[in-house]
């Protein structure tokens, strides 16, 4: 046991810390800890009083067991007695203990707070300060409320120490974070500010921590901190190394105090004030002159210190981005660093030249020391180091060098440490995309991606070269050729397999001609992977191998008997088996029309921000990657990937690639409520068959133009229809669910129409085709019968066919002039059609805009004073006139109520599409 | 800074200072895996490194880690030296200060860095004004007992 070289020794607690120290065994340690906890228990509850030096010593010594790790549940009343004890070293450990071992017992924090009031009026300093650490430690709400209103006073009053006024910064600041809106500075900000000016330097440090916060909340209120801080910078630059005496680390003048003033200026922009400016401009040349200077002492501190002042002067120059003198000095001398032999500075100096590669200055100065970071990439030791290097590559990356940079990564990648592949993955497929001029190059590399690091390769990487791919004609039979080639390999990863499955069941065909890459050839491969994949891999290989049929209708024969199987039709997995038992059943019922519409080639995908990067963004928090976001421009082939299942009777996450999504544009004859494969198959349709005329599929067309218009046991019917000014043509789908013939098939329109067959085959589809013009307005749709024996009963549907005067819109884009001009031109009460009502449905806004657009005008953004409303404009075009119509639609989400206003230059059609529109809701 | 942490070798915690709250399970994982995570690095590697949102500082003082946690915005070299500087008060103060002044003193290291930083900020970086106030506390503690 050494002896305790100053202040009051406290044998016991030497001892018991001793005993502790000797213990061999955790068990043993628990024992002896047990066995004080137990003995100052009894000396606490005993009935003799306690003197102050034992209730200090078992204090401590509960703190003790407590920093050991151990529970400590009592001893807070005697830590809070020794608080008011008057002598000083009592007082002291009280203070600690409280400041360690808080407790939110509300009497026990009264009767602290009323210590601790005591002790700051005492107007004894060293108490003071005792009271004022306390708080900090603490730093709690209740503290705050008690002491917020009286700090900022013994800040600023006159008379008080430098050494409190020290702690009464910090402590301020330490409640200003916890609590800030219980610390008002007020009428206090000024003087505050000027603390800033203070002789005492050791007060300007702990001020300037106060006052660098303040400002980065309240900038305007502080802002003349700007001036102060920079001829306080001023002084301490130009000052030889030994004026400040002890505020000189190893001979570099107050580094704490610079590095503080230098990030309190980074609250601020360039100050405007020209003198001001030119004052720091000198500032920060000096500190950059410095580095260059030979160092006045070997040791490390001494080089810690001065290059800890040039990293935040640098930091502030990045900051300002207006000097393009200083940046591109600053990137020298990071360059400089680049290969220094301090570890440290080498990681520093990668870190900070990212920052400097977003500057538009310095960005090129920056692409001068590639050379030099992917040599750091390939030596480094430190995967820290490492890290920050490619992260640099990243930032630095741009057309010119993307080649080289992702080339470096991917070969990196090889051997990276694990805690940073993910990152790096999303890095290359973020670059390979970002800077891709030839497709085939990016397709290479992400195939190389997923072949080097499979296993770190997201969903959303994946995702990502498909949609490309699809969306880009150009690449796709290189596509193709590529993942052929790479599923060729005898372990291939199962991210390989799933975009080789999506992107040869789509594209395949562009491959066939090829003896060595046949249809079979391509479904054999695929289909040797099938075995080791997991489910929602083998689920997209089914629906690639259904595509593979409608693609080649040779390989229809042998892709039927694996689907049927046992261990497809029978499999255990519920969307396995659902998806070999619909593509079975689909293959041999469909005609080769109607498979060929159903596995139409997925259309383009919308241009939206990559998901990949958004991934990354929330990896990194925001800020990481702002340099991407700004340049969104260059980005013209960034679309989303929807990685959502449509299938609304399977919850399993796998992504479906016949894509029934009701975002894309509708292909074939899919209907966009749901899955066509679901609704043909489903055993639960609407019962009995209607008389009479049947409206409910009628108002859900308004806003579309596919879908089932109507379904029961027997008959389903789909529609698509499109429409060109005021011509239109209406595909019907008449699909017999049953396994028996329909015979005498007879529809009437009160239209006329082709005729369809008049036999329509068990399972399968018959398809009508109605050529729609628009002569004048009108309110009446089409009626459509439908009659046909089913067994032997006669079977008869009258359908209101879903075509409405809306189909026949034009959008129109205008300004909000134009808009509210036209809006008052009818303002006669005829021309104005309005309802007021309540909201069926939710009142999400995408779905709102949805049906807005699907009623075929155009949605007017930004014309609308309220952001809540929408108002749309579209031309209706007849054969007789064109009637121009303009929509105002109010929301009021809180009673879930809406207000429409239509007007038009024809009283008819404002009613009309009020009267259509206003079901929708 | 968030946090300071003092550990050994055999990753014996011997002194944290946290200055951001956190509850007593949350102190106890981060040194936890903290610990961990330094103790695994080589002696030649860098001294700074990410951690979780976190940037740690760290620096081996004989057989006493010295780890301070900061943010984003705050200067790693100069933390490196506010560590340097605590270890230097420490030195003056115990004379030639061991891990074992640290153990038996425990009180005394924690009065000391409350006197150099507070609220995880520096408050006073001349190394006399702090064992000036040190003493002073001592002096205090003695002038009390002649009086009584």
């Amino acid at each position: 046991m050494p002896a305790v070289s100053k202040g009051d020794g406290m044998r016991g607690l030497a001892v018991f810390i001793s005993d502790i120290r000797n213990c061999k065994s955790k068990e043993a340690e628990i024992k002896r800890i047990n066995k004080e906890l137990a003995n100052i228990r009894s000396k606490f509850k005993g009935d003799k009083a306690l003197d102050g030096y034992s209730k200090k010593k078992y204090v401590c010594k509960l703190l003790f067991i407590f920093l050991l790790g151990h529970d400590i549940d009592f001893g807070h009343m005697e830590a809070v007695n020794l608080l008011s004890s008057n002598k000083y070293t009592e007082k002291q450990i009280g203070y600690l203990f409280i400041s360690v071992l808080v407790n939110s017992n509300s009497e026990l924090i009264r009767l602290i707070n009323n210590a601790i009031k005591n002790d700051l009026s005492s107007r004894n300093p060293t108490f003071m300060c005792l009271a004022l650490h306390c708080i900090a430690n603490v730093g709690s709400r209740e503290m705050a409320e008690a002491f917020a209103g009286e700090i900022p006073r013994i800040l600023v009053a006159g008379d008080t120490m430098d050494s409190v006024k020290q702690s009464a910064a910090l402590c301020l600041l330490r409640l200003y974070k916890a609590s800030p809106d219980l610390v008002l500075m007020g009428e206090w900000t000024s003087r505050v500010v000027h603390l800033l000016n203070d002789q005492h330097m050791g007060v300007v440090t702990a001020a300037i921590s106060l006052i660098t916060c303040l400002s980065s909340k309240n900038p305007d209120e502080f802002k003349t901190c700007v001036s102060l801080a920079v001829s306080r910078l001023s002084r301490i630059v130009s000052s030889a190394s030994t004026d400040l005496q002890d505020y000189t680390y190893y001979f570099v003048p107050a580094p704490w105090l610079s590095c503080k003033l230098l990030r309190l200026l980074q609250c601020y922009p360039p100050p405007e004030d020209g003198a001001v400016k030119g004052r720091l401009v000198e500032c920060l040349e000096t500190i950059l002159n410095k580095a260059q200077e030979p160092p006045k002492s070997k040791k490390v501190q001494h080089s810690n210190a001065k290059n800890a002042i040039l990293f935040e002067a640098i930091s502030l120059i990045i900051h300002y981005d207006s000097e393009p003198n200083l940046l591109v000095r600053a990137c020298n001398q990071l360059g400089q660093f680049l290969q220094h032999r301090e570890t440290n500075l080498r990681y520093l100096a990668l870190e900070s030249m990212c920052t400097l590669a977003s500057s538009e200055f310095s960005h090129e100065a920056v692409k001068t020391h590639i050379e030099t970071v992917i040599n750091a990439l390939k030596t480094e030791r430190d995967v820290s180091v490492r890290q920050r290097a490619a992260d640099l590559l990243y930032a630095m990356c741009d057309r010119s060098n993307a080649k080289q940079i992702v080339a470096e990564m991917l070969s990196y990648l090889e051997t990276a440490d694990y805690s940073i592949r993910e990152e790096m993955v999303l890095k290359v497929a973020i670059l390979a995309e970002k800077y891709a001029v030839d497709y085939s190059w990016y397709v290479d590399t992400i195939l190389n991606l997923i072949r080097i690091a499979g296993d770190y390769v997201s969903e959303e990487v994946w995702y990502r070269v498909i949609q490309i791919v699809i969306n880009r004609d150009d690449v796709q039979g290189y596509a193709a050729k590529t993942v052929f080639e790479a599923l060729q390999a005898p372990a291939c990863h199962e991210n390989m397999v799933k975009v080789g499955g999506y992107i040869l069941g789509e594209f395949g065909n562009l491959i066939a001609g090829d003896p060595r890459s046949s249809p079979l050839v391509q479904f054999n491969l695929l289909h040797s992977k099938f075995h080791l994949c997991s489910v929602p891999t083998r689920a997209l290989l089914l629906s690639a191998y259904i595509k593979f049929i409608n693609l080649f209708p040779e390989t229809k024969a042998t892709i039927q008997e694996v689907l049927r199987s046992d261990s497809q039709i029978r499999n255990s997995d519920v969307e396995l088996q659902q998806r070999a038992v619909e593509y079975l059943k689909l293959s041999s019922i469909a005609s080769t029309d109607v498979l060929a519409t159903v596995l139409e080639e997925m259309p383009p995908f919308p241009e939206r921000e990559s998901s990949i990067l958004a991934k990354l963004k929330k990896k990194k928090g925001p800020g990481a990657v702002s340099v991407e976001l700004e340049d969104g421009k260059e980005r013209g082939e960034c679309v989303n990937f929807n990685p959502k299942p449509q299938r609304t009777s399977t919850p399993s996450p796998s992504a479906d690639l016949l894509g029934l999504r009701s975002t894309a544009p509708a292909s074939g004859a899919t209907p966009s409520a749901g899955s066509l494969l679901v609704d043909v198959f489903s055993e639960a349709g609407p019962s009995a068959t209607s008389a009479g005329v049947n409206d409910d599929g009628f108002l859900r067309f308004v806003c579309k133009n596919n879908g089932v218009l109507f379904e029961n046991q027997l008959l389903q019917i789909g529609i698509k229809s499109e429409y060109r000014q005021n011509l239109g043509r209406m595909y019907l789908f008449y699909g017999n669910k049953t396994s028996v013939q329909f015979v005498s098939f007879n529809t009437t329109l009160n239209v006329q129409t082709k005729t369809v067959e008049p036999l329509v085959e068990g399972g399968a589809q018959v398809q009508q085709v109605i050529n729609i013009e628009c002569l004048t307005d009108f309110i009446d749709a089409p009626l459509l019968n439908i009659k046909f024996r089913y067994g032997g009963a006669l079977q008869n549907i009258s359908l209101k066919l879903p075509v409405t005067i809306n189909k026949f819109f034009q959008p129109t884009e205008m300004a909000a002039a134009d808009f509210f001009q036209r809006w008052k031109q009818l303002s006669q009460p005829q021309q104005e059609a309005q309802k007021i009502f309540k909201a069926s449905h939710g009142m999400d806004t995408e779905v709102l805009k949805a049906k807005l657009l699907g009623l075929g005008t155009a949605l007017l953004e930004n014309v609308d004073p309220n952001p809540e409303n929408y108002v749309c404009a579209g031309v209706i075009q007849t054969k007789a006139q064109q009637v121009g119509c303009l929509l105002r639609l109010e929301p009021n989400a809180q009673a879930q109520m809406y207000r429409l206003t239509l007007r038009s230059s024809k009283d008819t059609v404002s009613q009309r599409v009020c009267d259509l529109l206003a079901e929708q809701f | 800074m968030q946090f300071m942490l003092l550990f050994s070798r055999q990753g014996k915690l011997r002194l944290q200072k946290w200055y951001v709250p956190l509850s007593d399970k949350e102190r106890k994982k981060i040194s936890r895996d903290l610990v961990q995570t330094i103790l695994a690095r080589k002696p030649k590697m860098c001294s700074f490194l990410e951690w979780r949102d976190l940037k740690i500082v760290y620096k081996r003082y004989a057989s006493l880690y010295f780890c301070c946690a900061v943010e984003d915005q705050d200067n790693e070299l100069i933390t490196l030296e506010i560590i340097h500087r605590y270890v230097e008060l420490l030195d003056k103060y115990f004379g030639s200060v061991c891990e074992l002044d640290i153990i038996f003193n425990f009180e005394k290291a924690y009065f000391i860095l409350d006197e150099f930083l507070l609220g995880g900020e520096a408050q006073e970086t001349s190394k006399k004004n702090v064992l000036k106030a040190i003493e002073q506390a001592d002096l205090l503690q003695e002038v009390y007992e002649l009086v009584l």
